[in-house]
């Protein structure tokens, strides 16, 4: 079953997410890639029904590249997180709207601080310390509420991480098998083996 | 055959110049002048009203209309004040394209337009005006007076060929020349908004027409201000457009009111 995490701590924010792409009970893939990099300094990781997250993952992707060619600065997290609700939102009200659910997590160059936002396929948003979807989410939201510490190092961050996905394994009916974890801070994004 | 490249705005001259672009700009050096100082810890905006006369019935505009103090300062958006010199019916649409521009990027982003951006949209219109036929070019020069999180406090200066730049302290409008080699005297990089207010007032002082000066009445209330900072509390900008009392009080604090300036004046 899909599941996502992101936690937020000093100057850093987290986002992982599974590898499996599966269809009806069958996985057929286990190195797929959900985590998108919009921007040096912007991650999403994305789930929901697939072929419209890939979609709506790449249209996002083109349009925050599109703006940053256009303009004189990228866009900060807060205004990208604002586009992509706002994408969703009037997608919700079309015929064919995306069910895609997103945490989109970003370091503000301008304002040196990390953002992560939760959103999904209704076009809700808020800005939140950690957050996950999927199955996963009802294990971790409870251990990350007791463990989460914004000024934790990136150590401690991928150790709290690391407690979520053991959760997962070891009581989620269906578990993921592997997790790409990808950080963002003022360096830019890196990919992180766990 | 003297009107050949000066009719339409579209075609150059064989000296390689836009007619048009040039009488914009000339009508513009007639304006009222309109200066901006960037300080530290804000940016000030001046402006001299040109007085049409005293049986002009300002009895509506006396306290300040919303977002702006009557024809030279508006508020463009929450964070950028524009002064404007030139044509104030080609001002007033410009501001209108401002406003809307900013609210535009307000509902797409979530966030207050940046202010070089909110500069060049602007400026896109204008230089579209120079080179589609048909149409004359905006009469109006603005300073963008802003904030944003990018470059904290910024000063803009814009023209009707649709450039713009950015600065630490300029003028537009009548006088200019002499008000910016006053600036540049006087100008120093770590300025705080409570002296560059007094440097602003001082400049204004000295270089507006000494005919206006001399109209008795409406002599004090010629003069717009605004300022923009950053809010202590929330730490976001606020901007403040001078009602005429404030500006008459502020005067009288940095002694410009009516009889010392009169004795300045005539010492300078």
């Amino acid at each position: 079953m899909e599941t996502s995490f992101a936690i937020t701590g000093k100057g850093y924010v987290i986002v992982a997410a599974d590898t499996t792409a599966s269809r009806s009970i069958i996985k057929m893939k286990t190195d797929e890639d959900k985590v998108k990099t919009l921007s040096p300094h912007l991650l999403m990781a994305y789930s929901g029904e697939p072929g419209d997250t890939v979609h709506f993952a790449e249209y996002v992707e083109r349009n925050i590249r599109l703006y940053q060619i256009r303009n004189l600065y990228p866009l900060r997290p807060s205004a990208a997180a604002a586009w992509i609700r706002r994408a969703l939102a009037t997608s919700l009200r079309s015929r064919s709207p995306y069910s895609v659910n997103l945490l989109v997590g970003g370091y503000d160059t301008a304002s040196h601080d990390p953002h992560l936002y939760w959103i999904d396929f209704l076009g809700t948003m808020t800005e939140v310390p950690f957050a996950a979807h999927g199955y996963g989410a009802y294990f971790a939201l409870s251990l990350l509420d007791r463990y989460h510490d914004p000024e934790a190092s990136l150590e401690d961050g991928l150790i709290a991480l690391k407690r979520c996905i053991r959760q997962v394994e070891e009581r989620l009916v269906v578990t993921p098998g592997k997790y790409k974890v990808k950080v963002v801070s003022k360096d830019g994004i890196q990919e992180i083996d766990l | 055959m003297a009107r050949r490249y000066d009719s339409r705005t579209t075609i150059f001259s064989p000296e390689g110049k836009l007619y048009q672009v040039e009488y914009a700009m000339e009508a513009i050096s007639h304006a009222g002048t309109v200066l901006g100082l960037l300080a530290k810890d804000g940016v000030v905006l001046a402006a001299e009203k040109k007085v049409t006369g005293k049986l002009l019935d300002l009895s509506a505009t006396k306290e300040g209309g919303y977002g702006g103090s009557g024809e030279k300062i508006f508020l463009l958006s929450s964070n950028v004040i524009g002064g404007l010199a030139g044509l104030t019916a080609d001002a007033n649409s410009l501001v209108n394209f401002a406003r809307t521009a900013a609210q535009r990027h307000l509902l797409a982003y979530d966030e207050d337009i940046p202010v070089e951006l909110l500069a060049q949209r602007l400026c896109d219109m204008k230089q579209g005006y120079t080179q589609f036929g048909g149409l004359r070019p905006f009469g109006v020069s603005l300073l963008y007076a802003g904030y944003d999180p990018h470059y904290q406090f910024q000063l803009y200066r814009s023209d009707p060929s649709g450039n713009y730049s950015g600065w630490k302290a300029t003028c537009i409008g009548a006088n200019n020349g002499t008000a910016q080699s006053l600036l540049k005297q006087e100008y120093k990089d770590d300025i705080e908004v409570k002296d560059a207010i007094g440097l602003a007032l001082r400049t204004m002082s000295k270089t507006m027409d000494s005919t206006t000066l001399g109209s008795e009445k409406c002599r004090r209330s010629a003069v717009e201000f605004a300022v923009l900072t950053l809010d202590p509390v929330t730490g976001k900008p606020k901007a403040k457009i001078y009602r005429p009392a404030e500006i008459d009080l502020l005067l009288e604090k940095e002694g410009l009111a009516k009889k010392d300036e009169d004795t300045e004046m005539k010492a300078a």
